[in-house]
């Protein structure tokens, strides 16, 4: 990434459609501060009712798992078949399972 | 973002795994490991294409203080607010592969990217917004709905939003043409003649022809490119003649007609010189849009300067009470 000191920090934005719903990751800006990364937001990801809440984060602060360690970190769980319901063999004159 | 280590992969892996990713028809991700080239492609093509959207502001600007009602404002404001919106979408895609904002900026006021020729046309009547969107926008329609599954996650994920929003564009364009040719004799005409310069360079849009597009092959073969760009031209042209007739204007191509066996329209060549000399910067409007870019840059830094001090004086602040 670039050395630029002047630049403005990176933050994501993530919108709530509509109650009910997760906060979805939708995208990415530079602001110079908090309150003005949720104006920046508000404009560039929700002109046309696009959500009812808005979370904006320093993308600095947020620690992602790495995409060179997808297989060790996800395979504890590729073998542990039993976590799904389909794993179990139930009769088919047992109703509501 | 922080990224918890990990060992590094060798290349010979990374390459095998990006290969099979796109093989799969998968998506790529920021941090995942890409070939120089694929990334240096993406990076002039998302960067390309985020100032398009900056610079196009400029030619439908032009009509936002002389628009004739009310609501023709309104609606030709809400347009350019969205191609600011697009630039600002695409900007953050290509900042994804490792090119800060402040270099993407300066690339685009030193000339040293480019920007789609067709912003290079001055807008000389108020018809002009209309066939802009119908035209212009069109083209960039057929464009930018294959890009949608480009191969790259961050770029296809910005277009799906700008398609949405130019489907407005386009629509608000035609209804704008339509209403003007069921008024007055005078109005048809300044639809015509409006049509008649922006024809030719709406088919230019889609770049050279496919045997003179050097790059095109390398990109579709990474699916960066869905669609050859002459195939995109016959589809544009394809939507268009029916839309035309509709509209009850000519398109100025005496070899426009429909092909039977084909099944698609015949139409003329471009002048592909003149396609060529508005990317070396002599269109009638390049030295004007980049004059007009600059200078809103420089008049904009104050508000910089302003926003970073005040964020810097609240933060110091808040250190000082937290005391």
């Amino acid at each position: 990434m670039s050395g630029d000191r002047r630049e403005w920090p990176l933050y994501e934005v993530f919108v709530r459609g509509k109650r009910g719903l997760n906060h979805v990751h939708v995208g990415s800006l530079h602001a110079p501060d908090d309150v003005m990364a949720l104006r920046h937001a508000r404009d560039v990801y929700t002109r046309r009712n696009e959500g009812v809440s808005i979370w904006v984060v320093r993308a600095d602060a947020i620690t992602a798992s790495s995409p060179d360690e997808k297989d060790p970190l996800f395979s504890p769980s590729g073998d542990k078949v039993y976590r799904h319901p389909t794993f179990y063999e139930i009769p088919e004159n047992v109703p509501h399972m | 973002m922080t990224t918890t280590p990990a060992d590094p992969a060798p290349p010979d892996a990374a390459q095998e795994r990006f290969d099979a990713t796109i093989a799969r028809g998968d998506r790529i991700e920021p941090r995942d490991w890409m070939p120089d080239g694929y990334r240096r492609t993406l990076v002039r093509q998302i960067a390309q294409h985020a100032h398009s959207e900056i610079i196009g502001m400029q030619p439908e600007g032009n009509w936002i203080g002389r628009a004739p009602s009310l609501r023709r404002k309104a609606i030709l404001l809400a347009k350019v607010q969205d191609e600011a919106g697009h630039g600002l979408y695409l900007y953050s895609a290509c900042e994804t592969l490792g090119v800060s904002r402040a270099e993407l900026t300066e690339m685009l006021l030193s000339g040293r990217q480019k920007y789609s020729s067709i912003f290079n046309y001055p807008t000389l009547s108020y018809a002009d917004v209309g066939t802009i969107g119908w035209l212009v926008d069109g083209a960039a329609i057929c464009n930018q709905v294959p890009l949608c599954r480009t191969s790259y996650g961050p770029y296809g994920r910005a277009m799906i939003r700008i398609c949405k929003e130019e489907s407005f564009h386009q629509r608000q364009g035609y209804e704008l043409l339509m209403t003007m040719t069921r008024g007055t004799d005078g109005q048809r005409a300044m639809v015509q003649e409006s049509v008649d310069r922006f024809w030719w360079p709406s088919l230019m849009m889609f770049g050279p022809p496919d045997a003179e597009s050097p790059n095109s092959a390398r990109s579709m073969a990474w699916g960066v490119k869905r669609n050859s760009n002459d195939e995109l031209r016959q589809k544009f042209v394809d939507m268009t003649v029916p839309q035309a007739d509709a509209l009850g204007v000519t398109l100025p191509d005496p070899d426009l007609r429909w092909n039977e066996e084909r099944g698609h329209y015949d139409f003329g060549e471009p002048d592909w010189t003149e396609l060529a000399e508005v990317i070396r910067g002599n269109g009638p409007c390049n030295e004007q849009r980049m004059a007009h870019r600059r200078a809103a840059h420089d008049d904009g830094a104050w508000v910089r300067e302003a926003a970073t001090a005040f964020a810097e004086r609240s933060a110091a602040r808040a250190r000082e009470e937290a005391r």
